[in-house]
């Protein structure tokens, strides 16, 4: 019972780590290595928002999602634009982007155990004899209500139809007087949204350090390449995949494995199907 | 109609000089002679010199570490623009390299001397073998995979606690005689550095470039392209463990450190501000970007900032880098001409 609710709580968990990152990748193929970073960023602009300024949490959610929507556009606009398509100068560019904003919260003193965010809903609940606090059942509750929401947004909107047939086939896409790179700017902001929603939801749970921003980056790729690029099921399934076999290790070996399952999922998925294991790209692609 | 600078353009012309000793020609002068030598002579006489001139201890030992990055940056851009294997995982060449020339020293009292080789070696052997599952991925998928690698290991030797575990293996000698490490790594440098270059001017250097162009190609004219793909990745991480090797010995501790994302990121950030494909570029990228990150070092990790934004403009804005635009200037002249 404890393995089946914390693992549920945990694939949730990763899914929406993953969410922001497969959203970017699927659309411009950008894999955007500053997602941890924005994670974090975000994590640091609720904590200034409510304790520098003092507003009140529904303002500095609202306030977080639109502000790191914005750094991450902004970023992609400026930046990873310019080396669009040369896929190993998109890592380079936005790892480098991710390490200066991660070792700049560093240096600014954001560092430690003191920061951390107020959770939406005090106390706890008896699930089966396992006591949960709300904040879990709020993430795995907003995390479903976010799936189904991204479906709906992609498949029955004007810009969320233009996001996927730019990811299908971007030649067509321009045919169709589709704007590739405003898309990609769109794509990039709610990928950015996304990590903030993820930050905002997650980081109640613990404190906002900077090494978390490593790790999200990591799970997030983990969920990504098992799941399959560009298949939302895929990633929802893989993020459930993980997230069982990560408490199941941690219940049966120890909390020292948890950070190696996610790392031996990416090799090991690679290694055996590069594609995924709901991956809709063509093998020839990634492998000789 | 308006004339402006939309009416001309700037146009590049080898100079005489430049195609008179290129290929096959005979050297006809000194003059000649010494514009093929002067740029070598200056690099090798420069590093050589170095030691010589810098004040203090602390600066040479510097020019060690300038060195040992300059040897994984070396791997990086023989890997990345000659086989077409882009490989984030320099970290992981540094770890097994180190690993084992601490336990080649520590638990059997090989002296530094062989140690290093040795590890060097097998260091490469090990990886190669590590990372011959790989070899069929491309672009991207290879760079995540390789990105893994070392995080992984760390990883495993935390959670295991084998090979002293957190706290790393200590008591590793250094090398016995201080110029000896001093000019030992210098010369292994530049002896790797124009070995590479003879290396991709070879008919094998050929194939392997030729498995970056179109490994299909290569594949229709019935050679293995894993077997070149594998040899090539041996070369790279044999140069790569010969720099773990060498900073354990400098440091005379190995840790978990030695995987740490550092010995990833700065090669490539020097790669790409010296100019990648050329094999000089990483070596003079390293000559200004690790002085920097020394002279950075009180402001702790504002340094990091501070070159991942280096490395951010350099990528964005000055793709080809350095040593690319030193050749075009050196080698060419420019002129405007009317269109």
């Amino acid at each position: 019972m404890e393995i089946l609710i914390y693992g549920t709580i945990n694939s949730v968990a990763l899914a929406l780590y993953a969410l922001g990152f497969a959203l970017v990748y699927g659309i411009c193929r950008l894999p955007n290595f500053a997602h941890g970073a924005l994670y974090v960023l975000s994590g640091f602009i609720a904590w200034t928002m409510i304790n520098t300024f003092g507003s009140n949490l529904l303002v500095a959610v609202v306030a977080t999602l639109l502000v790191t929507g914005i750094i991450g556009a902004v970023i992609y606009r400026l930046f990873l634009i310019r080396v669009r398509g040369m896929e190993i100068s998109e890592i380079i560019a936005s790892y480098a982007i991710a390490l200066a904003i991660l070792e700049g919260l560093r240096w600014g003193g954001f560092k430690g155990m003191t920061y951390t965010l107020p959770v939406f809903i005090e106390g706890s609940v008896t699930i089966g004899g396992i006591s949960v606090d709300y904040q879990r059942i709020l993430v795995v509750v907003v995390g479903a209500a976010l799936v189904a929401f991204l479906w709906l947004f992609t498949h029955y909107t004007r810009v969320g139809l233009a996001l996927r047939g730019m990811a299908q086939d971007e030649r067509a896409a321009l045919m169709l007087g589709i704007d590739s790179d405003m898309m990609a700017v769109v794509a990039m902001g709610m990928g950015s949204m996304l990590a903030a929603f993820a930050a905002i939801l997650l980081l109640p749970l613990g404190n906002i350090v900077v090494e978390s921003g490593y790790n999200v980056l990591i799970l997030a790729i983990a969920v990504c390449i098992v799941g399959g690029i560009g298949s939302w099921m895929g990633a929802v399934l893989a993020a459930f995949l993980i997230g069982f076999a990560q408490i199941l290790t941690v219940v049966y070996l120890g909390s020292h494995y948890q950070m190696m399952v996610a790392l031996l999922a990416i090799i090991l998925t690679l290694i055996l199907k590069p594609s995924g294991l709901f991956g809709q790209q063509k093998e020839l692609e990634e492998r000789v | 109609m308006k004339i402006g600078t939309q009416q001309r353009r700037q146009e590049r012309i080898d100079r005489g000089i430049k195609v008179r000793t290129d290929g096959l020609y005979a050297l006809m002068s000194w003059r000649e002679l010494a514009y093929l030598i002067a740029p070598r002579l200056l690099l090798i006489g420069g590093l050589l010199l170095l030691p010589l001139v810098v004040p203090g201890m602390y600066w040479l030992r510097v020019i060690s570490i300038v060195c040992i990055y300059a040897l994984l940056a070396l791997s990086f851009d023989f890997l990345a623009h000659y086989v077409g294997l882009v490989s984030l995982g320099g970290a992981f060449f540094v770890g097994v390299g180190g690993y084992l020339t601490a336990l080649l020293n520590t638990g059997m009292g090989i002296s530094p001397l062989v140690a290093i080789p040795v590890a060097a070696i097998f260091g490469g052997v090990i990886c190669t073998i590590l990372l011959l599952p790989c070899l069929p991925l491309r672009g991207v998928y290879f760079a995540i995979v390789t990105l893994m690698y070392p995080l992984f290991l760390a990883r495993v030797i935390e959670a295991l606690n084998i090979l002293g575990g957190t706290d790393g293996i200590m008591g590793i000698d250094g090398v016995p005689y201080v110029w000896l490490e001093q000019y030992g790594i210098i010369a292994m440098l530049l002896l790797i550095l124009f070995g590479l270059r003879r290396l991709v001017n070879t008919d094998l250097g050929l194939v392997m470039r030729a498995v970056k162009d179109n490994d299909q190609a290569v594949r229709a004219s019935g050679m293995n392209i894993t077997h070149y793909k594998a040899l090539a990745v041996f070369i790279a991480s044999s140069v790569g463990c010969l720099a773990g090797a060498c900073l354990v010995h400098t440091y005379m501790w190995a840790g978990i450190s030695t995987f740490a994302l550092d010995f990833s990121v700065l090669p490539i950030a020097a790669t790409v501000i010296g100019g990648g494909g050329t094999l000089v570029g990483p070596v003079l990228g390293c000559l200004i970007l690790v002085p920097i990150s020394e002279l950075l070092r009180d402001f702790g990790t504002l340094r990091i900032v501070f070159y991942s934004l280096i490395l951010l403009g350099f990528i964005v804005f000055r793709s080809d880098g350095l040593m690319i635009y030193g050749q075009r200037k050196y080698h060419q002249f420019e002129r405007w001409t009317d269109i």
